[in-house]
């Protein structure tokens, strides 16, 4: 029997419309709009203004502290200017808008597809790379990668867990990339495997991608101690917790990080945009966007720079459907909506999903009819009904009581109630209002 | 960008398309068979019972939805159509239409709609309007017609005890055991559902292949039917081991009386049973308990209706008190 997690999960239609689309690489934009925060941590410091000429792959804006990414141009050009932008959140963020002219590259940048195997940095070397050259974690959460590879004193890494999941309906473009550039891939994770000085790695994918499962297991017989698992396809299998479960059975404790079981766990698009940065000398400039849905007329895996609009994309899978009620940054279960498409595409875009209009909006609320669904499907072991209705009175300490920090927001609560109860909103209220309580407990 | 206007929510963006209605529709058909059989036995009579019963409970619900609590029309959802059905499979099919009426407005007025409708009750609204009849009018609600196959006739002259009210009464008078077996229908009239009793309660094949269907379309879980039956059988089972002549056997307290029915579609009520699965089978452990007591020792011939009510009072104590494993809990102290 496949392996899985034990607890709760749901099992949404796939709708992988993309699934095995070559990725595209997409013509140069007129213009990107590059956004200085692209990540989780602390904000980055603008090195250009107005009217300098940068070329592909030069540094724009500078980490600030240790949890934070440089940002790289994505095109070569002259900076238009550097001023506050709507993002895909919706809110205005400083940004640098880059008039595209030719298509430059720094000149360490090797743009050949020649595969180099050999991994010549020291472990402390590929961390300092990982970190210069702005890779984030692609999977969608976009924490900088040279934090998890830095492991702390104390600590010690067993495994190294490749997240090759991809558990969000629609979304293929970390399937479309292991089918096409599955050598690098594995030079990658040997790299990581590297950097956190660990000998055993595990590649995790579901079992609706078997293609990809027989590729990289017919690689990875040549790579030292990289190892590919089949798993039973289930939502949320792509949370870092459930995935550890999943593979070697441990529970990472609460509030704690995988490390406090011995594991680190990278997606596997960071894996490749490693392999680039250490072997190929390329910032994280560009990534793979798939942009899908069940009226787009040409579903697609397209290879983006990074701060192209997303309008840029959508047009070339077609262009938006006239029935267009909803476009979604990411995955139907945990992306965000987006409130217009003239927005860039960042490292954390993993997709552009286009809902048609019926599929755009919420039902009608009904009451609860106590059916334990929620509680069946929680992955955390967490009682949905309860955080929502504690949250809705305003009792937060109930909140943090039961636990409502666990959440992992994976929406599976919301998706499965028979009366399409805003569970998970209530949730995440309770939470930020707990985040609150709980910083100004630690401040005292 | 196109001057479409885009909406906006959080995720998660896709729903399972799970609906009350859903839910609801999928216990009404997980209760044909039962009904079926009802008719096939009973005739007529179960027809009229089921018919009354459910149109007043909707009727009911109607009226205090729409007069005295002002909200929006909740008939739709049906399940004021379940409390109907199973209102008519707790009572006997030759019962007077007004102790119907009168039933299903205790139901739904009071066990239901005071306290605020759909999902808010805590005791299962059927349950509380067949204990209410049985208590008022104890003599009509225990005089069971004679199961007659196929036959249509309005009017059921003869009656039958339950095989339940044979042994306890047989037993009160000091009559051996294996002369009330011989009394009571063979295992294969009991496993169909030809024997006195409430209308919906006596076929137990009928009400296996719905609760079945049940746990198929995912409505309800193994757990509360498992382990009321589960103890059931233990606790009859250690008390039948003990003593044989004086206790009947585990299989007979499985297949008479409201055992299965009450394991199957009222035990398992979503709204008035526990939210873990643990709490589930502490809740099926407590009526499969109460049930062979007040069978065996109580006054009363049958103690499923009692025992799913008190374990309906402890629900949110359950709820309380059993949580499902989180995921990674540390331990205190550890």
């Amino acid at each position: 029997m496949l392996k899985t997690f034990p607890v709760g999960g749901v099992h949404p239609p796939e709708n992988k419309f993309s699934a095995g689309k070559a990725i595209e690489t997409l013509p140069l934009p007129k213009t990107v709009t590059i956004p200085a925060g692209q990540h989780i941590g602390a904000p980055t410091q603008v090195l250009v203004k107005k009217g300098d000429t940068v070329k592909v792959g030069q540094i724009i804006a500078k980490a600030s502290g240790f949890v934070s990414a440089n940002i790289h141009s994505s095109v070569s050009g002259t900076v238009a200017k550097v001023d506050e932008i709507f993002d895909s959140s919706g809110y205005r963020k400083p940004s640098i808008v880059i008039n595209v002219e030719g298509d430059e590259w720094m000149e360490d940048i090797d743009t050949s597809d020649t595969l180099i195997k050999d991994i010549k940095l020291s472990q402390n070397d590929i961390v300092k790379k990982v970190s210069e050259m702005g890779i984030v974690g692609l999977g969608g959460a976009t924490f900088p990668t040279h934090v998890k590879l830095s492991i702390p004193d104390g600590k010690k890494a067993e495994y190294l867990i490749i997240n090759a999941v991809e558990c969000e309906p629609y979304l293929t473009a970390d399937h479309q990339l292991m089918m096409e550039k599955g050598e690098e891939i594995m030079v990658g994770v040997s790299i990581l495997m590297k950097a956190i000085n660990v000998s055993k790695a595990i590649i995790g994918i579901e079992n609706n991608k078997p293609n990809a499962i027989q590729h990289l297991t017919s690689l990875a017989g040549k790579y030292q101690g990289i190892k590919v698992e089949a798993l039973k396809v289930q939502y949320p299998q792509g949370g870092e917790k459930q995935l550890i479960k999943a593979l070697i059975n441990r529970e990472v404790p609460s509030g704690g990080l995988p490390l406090d079981v011995n594991c680190v766990v990278q997606n596997v698009g960071t894996a490749f945009a490693v392999y680039e940065a250490i072997q190929k000398n390329k910032p994280l400039i560009e990534r793979i966007v798939s942009v899908t849905g069940k009226s787009v007329s040409k579903p697609s895996n397209f290879k983006a720079r990074i701060g192209v609009s997303a309008d840029m994309l959508i047009e070339a899978a077609g262009g938006l459907p006239s029935d267009t009620g909803k476009v979604v940054n990411g995955g139907p279960m945990m992306g965000k909506a987006l409130g217009r498409t003239d927005v860039p595409v960042t490292k954390g875009t993993s997709g552009i999903l286009i809902f048609k209009e019926e599929e755009a909006s919420r039902k009608t609320i009904q009451p609860c009819i106590r059916c334990a669904k929620c509680v069946s499907v929680c992955p955390m072991g967490l009682e949905p009904y309860l955080l929502m209705t504690v949250a809705q009175k305003g009792n937060f300490e109930r909140v943090e009581t039961e636990r409502a920090m666990d959440c992992i927001e994976c929406g599976s609560c919301s998706y499965t109630c028979p009366s399409t109860r805003p569970l998970l909103d209530y949730i995440r209220l309770g939470k930020f209002e707990v985040g609150k309580m709980i910083r100004a407990r630690n401040q005292r | 960008m196109s001057n479409q206007l885009l909406k906006v929510s959080l995720s998660p963006h896709v729903h399972s398309g799970n609906s009350v209605h859903k839910e609801m529709y999928g216990v009404i058909y997980a209760m044909i068979p039962a009904l079926l059989v009802s008719f096939i036995f009973f005739g007529l009579g179960a027809v009229r019972v089921t018919l009354i019963a459910v149109a007043s409970a909707v009727v009911f619900e109607y009226l205090i939805q729409k007069y005295l609590i002002k909200g929006s029309n909740t008939i739709v959802d049906g399940s004021a159509v379940i409390t109907g059905i199973l209102l008519a499979f707790n009572v006997p099919s030759n019962l007077p239409c007004w102790i119907i009426i009168i039933g299903s407005l205790v139901s739904i007025g009071v066990a239901k709609m005071s306290f605020g409708g759909l999902g808010q009750n805590p005791f299962n609204p059927a349950l509380v309007g067949r204990v209410f009849m049985l208590i008022s009018f104890p003599v009509q609600m225990t005089s069971w017609p004679k199961p007659s196959f196929m036959n249509f006739s309005l009017v059921d002259a003869e009656t039958a005890a339950t095989p339940l009210a044979i042994v306890k009464e047989g037993i009160k008078n000091g009559e051996s055991l294996t002369d009330l077996m011989s009394q009571i229908p063979t295992w294969t009239q009991m496993f169909i559902g030809e024997m006195g009793g409430s209308m919906g309660e006596i076929s137990a094949i009928a009400l296996l292949l719905g609760g079945l269907y049940m746990i198929w379309k995912k409505i309800i879980t193994w757990h509360i039917p498992v382990s009321m039956l589960g103890t059931m059988v233990l606790f009859s089972g250690a008390l039948y081991l003990v003593s044989p002549e004086q206790f009947v056997n585990p299989l007979f307290h499985l297949l008479t009386g409201g055992a299965l029915l009450g394991a199957i579609f009222m035990a398992t009520d979503m709204v008035t049973s526990p939210m873990t699965k643990t709490g589930m089978l502490i809740y099926g452990i407590g009526i499969g308990f109460i049930t062979i007591a007040i069978r065996v020792f109580g006054a009363y011939p049958e103690g499923v209706s009692f025992a799913i009510l008190v374990m309906n009072a402890f629900v949110p104590l359950i709820n309380t008190y059993f949580k499902p494993k989180r995921f990674g809990e540390v331990k205190k102290n550890g």
